[in-house]
């Protein structure tokens, strides 16, 4: 049986038939929009390489069936820059070298705008690191990762305050 | 992943109707679910989405006092209500310990109480598991099983249940609403979780079809307020599943405990209540020697499963620390590191 979906992916409105409801997002994403910049990593929700933001809320994508999230707002790696312009969080971790291979970075980055948007960890980073421990990194690229989100929430408060002055 | 059906209901009526025929079980966030089908664990012929209905992602407060939690609200927004993390601080604290910020925001309150057993032989569909295949036999039983169950277990099955904010809930004797076939009932969630016995593979009281609408805690949980922790040793620092934990919760009236509860973590197919404990220290005064001896009587009918005698003495431990922490008030705001025994409050680094 089809199962016809409606999802809004970085800004546009997509529609889909799906003929099998196994299909994850992360297989939706990479497979049929061709938007391979979210990782499969371990596929059972322990690396966070599939990380994406959910109606503004970061999840693992391997764990959610695109079937149930028909009308999702979907934010990816491929929809944080503007044109050529990096995402404060990209630049940050262009600048602190928070990553080696590269394969968890869109995990990383998408996790950590999500986590600034929670306003849980501030500048704090112990907060951080908590706040960040559901995305592996097996270069073990930590030092620069708490670093460069570090940078970027001073970025963003500094913003906040200048709109609020 | 095995071919399934996928059905969507409009109603919780139409939920436990969709439910019913064999095979055919509820999806709410799938963080658990998936991940058994997956792995060929969980082999379901019809998933009931039931993330789509109305009503069932709320924090109500009841006119009696009550909290009551929707099955549908999510982990991070639960623990992140600034309300329920204030009248319920080790509940927030139990669920902010638990798994990544990501299957936080996904994960459900009704598929936490739900979420099945870690046992790495539960898993692995090469072993022999009474649980997954009932009557197969049990490899943990001579396996690797440092983690497993110190109360409760049986030779079927020495598993244990895996979650956080269940600990908590127990000690604050939380209650399960349910809508089944014959309409809607409530039970404790003491009741909820079952000890293995000869039948492990049922893990709860459920009956098939139904579907846990809500969780609600008594007026009596919020007089605990100012006294209550959540204790939970891991092999790492974060992101990882409870060794043993502890609630501890105390309402101290003139320097002396009014009533105390208490319930662990990591050592049962259960969340483990701790009454005998909490008989100890009722009407004395909070010391280390009251607390050792509710440690005690909180295991005395502790015994190994296998190669984790340790986890006994490390229970007491933890037990003796809950309390400790509890006494000594509930901090204003969770610690960095979340019922983490090396947390500091003051924001020091350790990692």
């Amino acid at each position: 049986m089809n199962h016809s979906i409606s999802l809004t992916v970085n800004g546009a409105r997509r529609d889909f038939v799906l003929d099998d409801p196994r299909v994850t997002l992360l297989d939706l994403l990479r497979e049929r929009l061709h938007l391979t910049g979210t990782k499969k990593g371990c596929d059972r929700g322990q690396c966070g390489a599939c990380t994406i933001l959910v109606d503004g809320k970061r999840i693992n994508s391997c764990l959610a069936l695109a079937i149930s999230h028909d009308g999702a707002d979907i934010l990816t790696i491929e929809g944080v820059a503007r044109g050529d312009q990096l995402h404060p969080v990209q630049a940050a971790f262009i600048a602190h070298d928070g990553f080696q291979c590269g394969f968890c970075t869109p995990g990383q980055i998408m996790s950590a705008i999500g986590m600034m948007q929670e306003a849980q960890a501030g500048n704090d980073p112990e907060r951080i690191r908590e706040c960040m421990s559901g995305n592996l990194c097996r270069c073990g690229a930590y030092a620069g990762i708490v670093d460069a989100v570090l940078e970027a929430q001073a970025g963003m408060d500094e913003t906040n305050q200048r709109r609020s002055a | 992943m095995k071919q399934f059906d996928y059905v969507r209901p409009a109603t919780v009526a139409e939920a436990v109707a969709a439910v019913a025929q064999p095979g055919a079980v509820y999806l709410a966030a799938g963080t658990n679910l998936l991940d058994l089908m997956k792995g060929g664990v969980s082999r379901p012929d019809r998933l009931v989405d039931v993330t789509h209905l109305d009503g069932l992602d709320q924090i109500e407060r009841l006119a009696d006092g009550s909290v009551r939690i929707g099955a549908l609200v999510s982990n991070a927004d639960l623990a992140h209500d600034a309300d329920f993390a204030k009248s319920c601080p080790a509940v927030a604290e139990a669920l902010l310990s638990g798994a990544s910020a990501q299957l936080r925001n996904a994960a459900t309150v009704g598929g936490n109480l739900l979420q099945r057993t870690r046992c790495a032989y539960f898993y692995d569909t090469a072993s022999r598991c009474n649980k997954r295949e009932a009557g197969s036999g049990c490899d943990a039983r001579d396996g690797e099983n440092r983690t497993h169950a110190v109360l409760g277990w049986s030779e079927s099955c020495i598993a244990t249940n895996p979650s956080d904010f269940c600990v908590p809930l127990l000690a604050l004797d939380a209650i399960v609403e349910i809508e089944g076939k014959s309409g809607r009932r409530e039970i404790t969630l003491d009741a909820l979780h079952r000890l293995p016995g000869n039948t492990p593979e049922r893990d709860s009281a459920l009956e098939p079809g139904d579907l846990i609408v809500a969780v609600r805690l008594p007026p009596a949980a919020r007089g605990f307020a100012a006294h209550s922790r959540y204790l939970k040793v891991r092999e790492r620092t974060s992101y990882a599943f409870a060794v043993v934990s502890a609630a501890a919760a105390l309402r101290i009236e003139n320097g002396k405990i009014a009533e105390a509860r208490l319930a662990l973590g990591g050592v049962a197919a259960k969340p483990w209540r701790a009454r005998a404990a909490e008989g100890v220290l009722k009407g004395v005064t909070p010391t280390a020697d009251a607390f050792q001896e509710a440690a005690w009587r909180a295991l005395t009918d502790a015994r190994p499963s296998g190669d984790n005698a340790f986890k006994i003495e490390l229970a007491r431990r933890i037990v003796v620390r809950a309390l400790t922490l509890a006494a000594a008030g509930t901090p204003a705001r969770i610690a960095a590191l979340p019922a983490s025994p090396f947390a500091s409050t003051s924001g020091a680094i350790h990692v």
